[in-house]
């Protein structure tokens, strides 16, 4: 990896790009508000439960669209149906397309390709979070191993910063928590591309998904999802 | 729940790894009715007609054990029906060589074709190693009711380790999925991922469902059909939470 590759990287995933992440907690505020989270212990067990399920799938979509934007560019309902089949909770699924959404239109200006061009012109709704976010890593020059990486920290770090604001946790304390789970997150960016897109992990978060439908009843919430 | 306490506190014998195949197969009949046409059993997969299109399995033998390698193959003909239940849970054991067991089901269902696939749960006895696979090919316009209930060890125990994949399509486009892991403590006590339940379930159906309870959520699929998704502390607290979709 050069030094170039680095830095899209960083930028890709640095929380100030303008592209709604901060809008969701990932599960993070329902847990919160029925009390399965009330620190940072549980808050741990949260975020390594996230990233081995949601977050393995998510990086394996990312790295499938980043290869999928560097080769042929073509087909991406077929991928983002892939993420649909994967993401049973229909709230999940309009939270992932509307982080797609608001992501490939801040990428388009950032970094303009003709893959992001092709994903709008297919998905106009949004893609999903990841197959958007393999696409913007290829765009921006990344590999698929990096989108991968972004995926799979971008899984744990929304949520952690969410318990953060929402529990008043310690910062240092949360990013101690991410930084216990580098090995994994650098596991997942090494994890083999899967040459058939029907063989991508598939991991299910059940808790995740009766999380996601309570919290789009709650009419309180401060993060949309 | 009778059932599922006598298969629980039978012990085994003692038996060397299997490898079995059975298979299940429906045609119309001259007068549009639904024939059995294949009833093949292959112990410990052992299949009894109970009904017109009803099949039990009964266990014919315990397990599966470690190292045991099962297949089920399901063919329900357009326009038949196929209503697949079992007599009892299935446990789960380790092999003697720590081997791991793979159960592998295999079911198409046919053009105006009715799959019914609602089996007594699966009971990971701690030290086992599990593997199931489910593929689902549906046809454009048939109908699934499928439901999988995986239960975390016997009472007060810590079950072994199970990886499941399900995976269902219709007309060769994806409808749903999903994979469940179990056996690695910290990753199953997450509040992300099944949290203080002790067992995890879901019915898989094409019928349009929604609503959500304490541990449910009927989750309307992307490409049509619906999960039931549930979590209980116990099987009895589970079949409940699933029942939303039973008829």
């Amino acid at each position: 990896m050069n030094a170039s590759m680095n830095a899209a990287l960083l930028l890709l995933t640095d929380s100030r790009l303008p592209a709604g992440g901060h809008a969701h907690s990932g599960g993070a505020e329902e847990a919160v508000r029925t009390g399965a989270v009330t620190g940072p212990d549980d808050l741990a067990r949260l975020l390594r439960g996230r990233l081995a399920t949601a977050g393995r799938v998510a990086a394996a979509l990312a790295a499938a669209a980043c290869a999928h934007a560097l080769t042929t560019n073509d087909d991406w309902r077929e991928l983002d149906a892939e993420a649909d089949a994967r993401t049973a909770s229909p709230a999940q699924r309009d939270a992932s397309r509307t982080q797609g959404r608001l992501l490939v239109r801040s990428a388009r200006r950032i970094w303009p390709s003709s893959a992001l061009d092709a994903l709008t012109t297919a998905l106009p709704g949004g893609a999903h979070h990841p197959v958007a976010l393999g696409a913007v890593a290829a765009a921006a020059g990344c590999t698929p191993s990096d989108a991968a990486l972004a995926a799979a920290y971008q899984a744990v770090t929304g949520p952690a910063t969410a318990a953060v604001r929402l529990l008043g946790l310690d910062p240092v304390t949360v990013h101690r928590l991410l930084a216990d789970l580098a090995p994994e997150l650098d596991a997942m960016a090494r994890t083999p591309a899967t040459a058939d897109w029907a063989d991508l992990p598939a991991h299910a978060a059940p808790a995740l998904d009766l999380l996601a439908e309570g919290h789009v009843h709650n009419p309180l919430k401060l993060f949309v999802s | 729940m009778t059932t599922l306490m006598t298969t629980l506190t039978n012990t085994p014998e003692p038996r060397g790894a299997v490898r079995a195949a059975a298979a299940i197969a429906t045609r119309r009949g001259a007068d549009g009715r639904t024939v059995l046409a294949t009833l093949r059993s292959d112990p410990p997969l052992t299949l009894r007609q109970t009904g017109a299109t009803r099949v039990h399995l009964v266990s014919t033998g315990a397990g599966p054990l470690g190292g045991d390698r099962l297949h089920l193959d399901l063919d329900v003909a357009p326009g038949t029906t196929l209503d697949v239940r079992s007599v009892a849970a299935t446990l789960v054991l380790p092999g003697p060589d720590g081997e791991t067991s793979r159960t592998s089901i295999e079911a198409r269902v046919g053009a105006g074709a009715t799959l019914r696939f609602t089996p007594e749960p699966t009971v990971l006895a701690a030290g086992c190693s599990h593997h199931l696979v489910v593929r689902l090919s549906l046809a454009e316009d048939a109908s699934v009711l499928w439901r999988e209930e995986i239960v975390f060890g016997r009472h007060g125990e810590r079950p072994g380790r199970c990886h499941a994949r399900f995976d269902a399509t219709r007309g060769g486009r994806p409808l749903l999925r999903q994979e469940f892991v179990v056996g690695d403590p910290e990753i199953d006590g997450s509040p992300a991922v099944y949290g203080d339940a002790r067992c995890v379930g879901s019915v898989f159906t094409t019928a349009s469902l929604h609503g959500r309870g304490d541990g449910w959520a009927a989750l309307p699929l992307a490409a049509g059909g619906t999960l039931v998704s549930a979590l209980a502390r116990d099987a009895v607290e589970l079949r409940r939470r699933l029942s939303v979709v039973e008829t």
